[in-house]
């Protein structure tokens, strides 16, 4: 009964215009958050950070981003791994050439070095639309791929063509490089999703969001009401890619430590990306989470019903997950376009008139 | 003509706003729109009538910048408009509606009408993306206007519906407001009563003339429905295959021998 916007009065734009306008939902946030930050750090262990929660936190960074351009400003995007990759390769330039800068400021550079660059591949979206488009970024993750393969400056002449981070400390603790504790990982991560949720939610309810939705929903009448295409879409691109650059360097640095450019990155990497954010939800933040989370914990979650409890050899339980993901991938294009994420605002919706129907 | 009048239901009618000089469009070979010249003065409604393919479209979308005239000129506010994006037109004060509405249906009715004020909001993206400061206090003061178009034109109950789950009429008139939120000089409708029954036309009619009246907004439309353009209107323009027959107030309309052919087919023998 306590799930009611009755009796929660905005008297001001302000509090009319705030990212959760029912009470609970406020309590909910900031409970979640408390949980994030104040007992999650205490309890985690190297499972639980390297199977799950590093890894969800740097995918809902790469979520939100690619939610940004294609959920919001409606432009298809294979490219997520060559972006990613551009990040990566951005941090570990910065790293080895600014061994004395802190990594904090890396991981935001290597955003803005892949913002231009996500920026420059997006050009053509000003001529082409949809699939074509598609096609188009699909060139740049191959081609991205193949770059930091092929010009050896870009792994510092490394015999194996392989980037491996350097350990460096936030505060005097280690979070990159082999000796980092699984609460540390854990901890920059999440700083990182916080900020970047929070900013990817004020762009998208204000003037910018109204910008990339008009040109997603109906680019003429974007055109016609003062919306300069280019300006939209390649702010799109950009500001997505930022997002994508910081998931792609904390992936590299934090998570994997060394990575292999055409295995970490390669185009599988775009549609899992990809993939997180159709049954998350397009359009939203929160559905970058879910999308993240849901995304991530299905292997999990299937090895341990199908190895650990049921005992089925590992390969077979592997090649199940493929054909589940698939199988949901349909289900969710067909039964719920919309994602997780509008499974939540259904529920919210019953859940405000509850016990009435109606 | 005299530069400004009185007109006898006591509105004033100023200076020339727009002036559309000998234009011509083709798309190939085609010519669409040959040689007219008219005028839009500031304060008036103007409509542009004519059969199924006379023009008037065009027309509208030369003058929103969507179609560039290979001959003629447009003056607006007594200078002659460069060749523009609509994106420059929307902000040099011209708004417009769709004869098939053109709304954001993905979102709902106070984002899409918010979305009429963005020539008016400045903020950059680091200020939007801290959001507190200088982007809440633009986001604010834009709200404030938007609900003075949502109150007029009698909007407030579905300011938070998804623009998709609402009927017709009310997206068209959600498309006014969208229109209207950009304080333009000019505002261009393009069949604001289509598919519309007798109660909505009376009600969209009641909204042109509050508009004109308490914005002093001047207004050209197309139209079909004679008996609305004629009450409506203080002249109008008749084209008929790309060409002007006929410019006056009504009245003088109503009497033109070539208005009546077009519109009543001339006997061949």
């Amino acid at each position: 009964m306590f799930y009611r916007e009755a009796g929660d009065f905005k008297t001001s734009y302000e509090a009319d215009s705030q990212t959760f306008p029912i009470k609970f939902d406020r309590y909910r946030f900031w409970a979640v958050l408390a949980v994030a930050y104040l007992v999650i750090p205490f309890i985690i262990n190297d499972y639980w950070a390297n199977a799950i929660l590093v890894p969800f936190l740097i995918y809902t960074i790469a979520a939100i981003g690619l939610n940004i351009l294609t959920g919001y400003c409606g432009q298809v995007s294979l490219g997520t791994g060559g972006f990613m990759a551009v990040g990566a390769y951005a941090m570990y330039k910065l790293m080895t050439a600014f061994p004395d800068v802190s990594i904090m400021i890396h991981v935001i550079l290597a955003g803005g070095i892949t913002a231009v660059v996500g920026a420059a591949f997006g050009l053509p979206s000003l001529r082409i639309k949809g699939f074509y488009l598609a096609v188009a970024t699909l060139a740049a993750q191959f081609f991205l791929v193949w770059l930091f393969n092929k010009v050896a400056w870009f792994y510092n002449y490394s015999a194996s063509g392989q980037i491996n981070a350097p350990e460096r400390f936030v505060g005097g603790i280690a979070v990159t490089g082999p000796n980092t504790d699984a609460w540390a990982k854990y901890m920059i991560c999440l700083v990182f999703v916080t900020v970047c949720a929070i900013i990817a939610r004020n762009l998208t309810r204000g003037t910018m969001g109204r910008k990339w939705m008009a040109i997603r929903d109906m680019d003429i009448a974007a055109e016609i009401i003062g919306v300069n295409p280019l300006q939209a879409k390649l702010s799109a691109f950009a500001v997505s890619s930022f997002f994508i650059g910081i998931s792609g360097a904390l992936f590299f640095s934090v998570y994997l430590g060394a990575v292999e450019v055409g295995e970490a990155f390669g185009i599988q990497k775009s549609f899992l990306v990809l993939f997180m954010v159709i049954i998350g939800g397009l359009g939203s933040i929160f559905g970058s989470f879910a999308g993240a989370g849901f995304l991530v914990l299905l292997p999990v979650a299937l090895k341990v019903i199908g190895v650990d409890l049921l005992g089925w050899p590992t390969d077979i339980v592997a090649h199940l997950q493929l054909v589940i993901i698939g199988a949901l991938i349909m289900f969710f294009l067909i039964k719920e376009p919309h994602g997780l994420a509008q499974f939540w605002r259904v529920a919210k919706e019953k859940l405000r008139l509850w016990p009435f129907p109606y | 003509m005299k530069d400004s009048y009185v007109t006898s239901d006591g509105r004033t009618i100023g200076g020339v706003l727009m002036d559309m000089r000998g234009i011509t469009l083709r798309f190939g070979g085609v010519e669409a729109i040959k040689n007219i010249s008219f005028d839009i003065r500031e304060g008036e409604i103007r409509a542009i009538i004519g059969p199924n393919g006379a023009g008037k479209s065009s027309m509208l979308n030369v003058i929103s910048g969507f179609y560039h005239p290979q001959e003629g000129e447009v003056w607006f506010r007594g200078a002659k408009r460069p060749t523009m994006r609509p994106y420059d037109v929307a902000r040099q004060g011209i708004a417009r509606t769709f004869q098939n509405i053109a709304l954001f249906e993905g979102m709902s009715v106070l984002d899409n009408v918010m979305c009429g004020r963005l020539t008016h909001m400045k903020t950059g993206v680091f200020s939007q993306a801290i959001w507190h400061g200088a982007a809440q206090r633009e986001e604010v003061e834009n709200r404030e206007a938007v609900e003075r178009i949502i109150d007029f034109l009698e909007i407030q109950a579905i300011r938070k519906t998804p623009v998709g789950r609402l009927p017709y009429g009310l997206k068209k008139r959600v498309e006014l407001a969208r229109a209207l939120a950009a304080e333009p000089k000019l505002l261009l409708l393009d069949e604001p009563m289509a598919g519309m029954n007798v109660e909505e036309k009376e009600d969209m009619s009641r909204f042109i003339l509050d508009v004109n009246d308490e914005f002093g907004t001047t207004i050209a439309l197309i139209e079909h429905d004679m008996g609305v353009v004629m009450d409506l209107s203080d002249r109008v323009v008749v084209m008929d295959y790309g060409r002007k027959i006929g410019d006056g107030t009504p009245d003088e309309v109503r009497g033109n021998q070539e208005v009546i052919d077009a519109y009543l087919g001339v006997a061949h023998d």
